[in-house]
């Protein structure tokens, strides 16, 4: 019993009958349960009013747009090593979400910019970072659909996703060399004191939690499609091919 | 890999094979600048090492269909993959013949038209030296994403898609090392980090690139 077992379609398939309407669920729940508490059940901050609330979809969604890529570039590198397809499929499944949660992101810092620094948007290191990490998505998402055979566009975007992931990390410290920053620096992390006071952490790790199934559920779906569509695509072609 | 080497540039250099369009679109794109923001010489001298960079990299951009296209298309790339050489090196003089035929006139017109734009006098030599050690990579970069595309009926403007995300690293630290340059500080870092990027592609770009065309003529 191993994971590689499930890269067979058909076990995925049956696997994610179980998972995804869990994951769906429990995405809306801590999704719904997160943002109500973070919204309507945190006192404001004493600097920055009410707008301190847009952390509980900005953090989550700028987190998603990053660990996006990371899962294409494993899944993309299995594909290359092992030729399974599911792994080339979740990877292209992943993408447009990514993209979505890299404007998310993008957006939502800039309508938390405008009152508290003064600008929709600044060429910050973190800022100019995330909107290269969009023109990147962009190139993978059109590379994918020029390209009709399958196989070749699961082997041409997995190359690329290799490289462009040396380039986009490369670009990050680029950006940073080349401008200083302004946005904050990180809200969590495990090993440093706390950054955020406990009445805004802890809605706001149910709604990454929410964030993170919602992803689960979302990449879970479009691979389903995926498989759905090429399994589709291989009866027409047999039904041709009898007719022929 | 010199008879490949020495084909390519006689193709390029031949008629129809579209060597000096770049700099003519270099020279252009250098014209146009005036025109966009006016001829105020203080504010073109502040923006002309970004403006030399930006007009180089594009008028890179404008060949990079060709590396392999054609090629493609007669069949000489299948010939290629098949021969001795393994396709690794045919990629590397590819984007060596990319670089003598585009980067290298780039390179040696960029002080020309750096005056035209009024560019400070202490930034002619960096100008061109950061361009002598960064456009290789651009070449390298733009070889990679033409054996993506090479398969692909209008390749063209998705590889500017594919290409010009790689090319961010490559041109912040090579317009930097001017730039630091001309406001008095140490540019060591930028033009030392231009270099690592350039020696890293000619490393592993090759690789990436060859299977990438292996993919596409399968």
């Amino acid at each position: 019993m191993s994971l590689w077992e499930y890269a067979n379609p058909r076990r995925f398939m049956r696997l994610t009958d179980i998972v995804l309407p869990w994951s769906a669920g429990g995405a809306a729940l801590l999704m719904t349960v997160g943002l109500i508490w973070g919204f309507f059940f945190t006192p404001d901050d004493y600097e920055q009013g009410s707008t301190v609330k847009i952390i509980f979809i900005h953090v989550p969604a700028a987190m998603l747009a990053i660990n996006t890529w990371f899962m294409m570039l494993v899944t993309s590198l299995v594909w290359l090593i092992r030729r399974h397809h599911v792994s080339a499929l979740a990877a292209k499944a992943a993408a447009p979400v990514g993209v979505t949660m890299t404007l998310i992101a993008l957006f939502t810092g800039a309508i938390w910019g405008e009152p508290m620094w003064g600008t929709y948007w600044a060429w910050d290191p973190r800022l100019t970072s995330f909107m290269i990490l969009f023109v990147f998505y962009l190139g993978y998402i059109a590379l994918w659909a020029a390209i009709e055979d399958p196989d070749t566009a699961a082997d041409l975007t997995s190359i690329l996703c290799i490289v462009g992931s040396v380039f986009a990390f490369l670009s990050r410290y680029a950006v940073m060399f080349w401008n200083q920053g302004l946005h904050q620096g990180a809200s969590l992390s495990l090993d440093k004191a706390q950054h955020v006071a406990d009445v805004f952490s802890n809605p706001l790790y149910v709604s990454i939690a929410g964030f993170i199934l919602f992803f689960i559920a979302m990449v879970l779906l479009r691979t389903r499609t995926e498989i759905r569509a090429r399994r589709m695509s291989a009866l027409i072609a047999r039904e041709r091919q009898e007719a022929a | 890999m010199i008879a490949l080497l020495r084909r390519d540039l006689a193709l390029a250099l031949r008629s129809g094979g579209g060597f000096g369009l770049s700099l003519a679109f270099f020279l252009i794109v250098v014209m146009f600048v005036p025109f966009g923001i006016g001829p105020n010489s203080a504010t073109l001298a502040t923006i002309a090492p970004g403006i030399l960079w930006i007009g180089a990299l594009l008028a890179c951009l404008l060949s990079l269909d060709r590396i392999f296209q054609l090629d493609y298309e007669d069949g000489s790339l299948d010939l290629l993959a098949t021969a001795p050489l393994p396709l690794e090196g045919v990629v590397a003089m590819k984007a060596l013949a990319h670089w003598l035929t585009t980067g290298l006139p780039l390179t040696l017109a960029a002080p020309l038209l750096g005056f035209l734009l009024n560019l400070p006098a202490g930034g002619y030599f960096w100008m061109f030296l950061s361009l002598l050690v960064g456009t290789p990579a651009l070449s390298f970069l733009g070889t990679f994403g033409a054996a993506i595309t090479v398969g692909l009926k209008r390749g063209g403007l998705l590889l500017s898609l594919l290409v010009l995300p790689l090319y961010i690293p490559t041109l912040i630290f090579g317009a930097q090392s001017v730039t630091l340059h001309l406001q008095q500080l140490s540019n060591a870092t930028a033009f030392s980090v231009l270099a690592a990027i350039s020696l890293f592609t000619f490393a592993l770009i090759p690789f990436a690139a060859a299977r990438a065309l292996r993919v596409n003529l399968r």
